[in-house]
């Protein structure tokens, strides 16, 4: 009971406001759930199974497809192998997953009526938040993308079939796929600042993800320019190397990254600001 | 300490601008009216006790006061300041306004040392708080296994980690032991006799009679009554704060006249 007796004199004291304050606050919350070392690990060994899966299979099944190592690689597969689109939907999932109930697991448990009562600053701890969502996303993306290629280009050199990382365009489809994880999260985040509730986020994000790509094919001009501008459809022209001829409707390199980062920088600021003069 | 240092040194008196503002405020949802034109202040060195019937607006004003919902009308200030002008409020006012505002899934020494952290605050603090509100030997555990009792003690524990001078509490009592209520009891008349401001909501009349001195009653977010409890409770022969309470509030919903 002894606490209280340092009296009211630390008020007139009280520190400077640092942002970094609230990033190692937002960093402890999310260390300190149970959940984050599971569903890291979890996204980690799906993604690494489903890419090794198909390097395994081309590794097995090398003589009944009677390839050359030369013309297998010619054709992208081992960059096919690397990062897969199963590992991609992966991607997708765990990452806007983690995203989203990064926010909703403040909104929808009262707790961000504590958050906020301790750091008036709304926009400031939403800026953290999202901060860490994108440091931790980006290095789960990293060490998936980085793994799945060593992993992969390690069971095909038994066929000889491997490339090194600084074959063309290896980088883009190894720098795409780890970058696909943070934009997801980054989706999820936004989503769950909007929704405030875990389902309704977690769906939302599914859509963009993962349902809208399907419904909307590059079949006419319009639906293809509609389709360029989804997240999935930018990972998928950033991972095709070589980027197959006669394509209806090609698109650029650059072109799909501007959807990275139209996406990316889109959903930080609605995540960071949808909640400003929310009541709660 | 550098020029962005945000609370002056108190005056020599230090109980000055310590005070909760509330001017002619008012909150409405959609079509129903939670607080109407809404003026009191709550001030240092006294537990001041926030009553009204379930539904009244209570909480409501709480939650005007901390900055967490806007006003549809009117001010609500801390220390002269709408709330929501702070960078941390942890050092100007702590506040206890559910104890359910905590997420399962941390331990109760995770939980405030993250509160901790965001405010600059020691983290030798945090085992200061716990040690305070009895609840050292949970400190590991995860708050999802709590008991009400429990989470009321951390929601308070919270409150207590800015040493702040203005404190807000709403249904406090609710879910605590004996030992808590008695535990809260002293604790609050302690913050009281500091010099801080202690506002505190409840909806037990027995529990208030005897731990507040300055009452706010308010009856379908309007306010009905501010004055210490001495004067509260002769309006009535019996000299009860119950039996005021119910003359006064009468004619809210679940009244006794209804």
């Amino acid at each position: 009971m002894t606490a209280m007796t340092t009296g009211l004199a630390r008020t007139a004291a009280e520190p400077s406001a640092r942002f970094r304050d609230l990033l190692a606050a937002e960093w402890l919350k999310y260390r300190t759930l149970r959940s984050t070392p599971w569903s890291l690990l979890v996204a980690t060994l799906a993604v690494l199974g489903f890419n090794v899966g198909n390097a395994w299979e081309h590794y097995i099944h090398w003589n009944m497809e009677h390839v050359a190592p030369a013309g297998f690689i010619a054709q992208g597969l081992p960059l096919l192998d690397a990062f897969g689109t199963n590992a991609a939907l992966v991607t997708m999932i765990a990452a806007s997953a983690i995203g989203a109930i990064a926010i909703t697991g403040e909104f929808s448990t009262g707790l961000a009526r504590t958050t906020f009562a301790a750091v008036p600053a709304r926009r400031a701890v939403m800026a953290a938040k999202v901060s860490i969502i994108t440091a931790v996303t980006t290095a789960l993306g990293a060490v998936t993308a980085a793994a799945s290629f060593g992993l992969t280009q390690a069971i095909l050199s038994g066929r000889h079939a491997g490339i090194p990382i600084s074959y063309p365009g290896a980088l883009q489809v190894v720098a795409a796929s780890a970058l696909l994880a943070p934009l997801s999260a980054l989706i999820g985040a936004a989503a769950g600042a909007i929704a405030r509730r875990s389902a309704a986020a977690v769906a939302g994000s599914f859509v963009i993800l993962l349902i809208l790509p399907l419904i909307i094919r590059d079949s006419s001009r319009l639906t293809a320019v509609i389709a360029h501008a989804l997240p999935f459809e930018a990972w998928d022209r950033l991972a095709a190397v070589p980027y197959p001829p006669g394509t209806a409707y090609p698109w650029t390199v650059t072109g799909a990254w501007i959807v990275y980062a139209a996406w990316a920088l889109a959903a930080a600021v609605l995540a960071v600001t949808a909640v400003t003069r929310r009541d709660l | 300490m550098p020029a962005t240092a945000r609370c002056q040194a108190a005056p020599a008196t230090g109980i000055v601008g310590r005070v909760i503002e509330v001017r002619q405020l008012a909150k409405r949802y959609g079509q129903t009216t939670a607080v109407r034109d809404l003026t009191f202040s709550a001030g240092p060195g006294h537990v001041t006790g926030f009553l009204g019937p379930n539904g009244a607006g209570k909480s409501t004003t709480l939650r005007l006061i901390l900055g967490l919902n806007t006003p549809t009308a009117g001010t609500a200030t801390i220390d002269g300041r709408p709330f929501r002008d702070h960078a941390r409020g942890l050092r100007h006012a702590g506040a206890l306004l559910d104890a359910a505002d905590v997420h399962g899934g941390r331990t109760a020494v995770a939980h405030l040392a993250a509160l901790a952290r965001s405010n600059r605050i020691p983290r030798s603090r945090v085992d200061e708080v716990l040690n305070a509100a009895g609840l050292a030997d949970a400190a590991r555990r995860r708050i999802g296994g709590f008991s009400l009792g429990m989470r009321q003690r951390l929601g308070i524990a919270a409150a207590l980690l800015g040493d702040p001078p203005v404190l807000v509490f709403d249904e406090p009592f609710n879910g605590l032991d004996p030992q808590g209520v008695r535990w809260i009891r002293g604790l609050f008349r302690q913050l009281a006799a500091e010099g801080r401001t202690v506002f505190v909501s409840s909806h037990l009349m027995s529990e208030m009679e005897h731990t507040a001195d300055q009452l706010i009653v308010i009856s379908r977010g309007k306010l009905v009554a501010a004055e210490s409890m001495t004067e509260f409770t002769r309006r009535t022969a019996t000299g009860s704060l119950e039996d005021a309470f119910l003359d006064l509030t009468a004619d809210a919903p679940g009244g006794k006249n209804q």
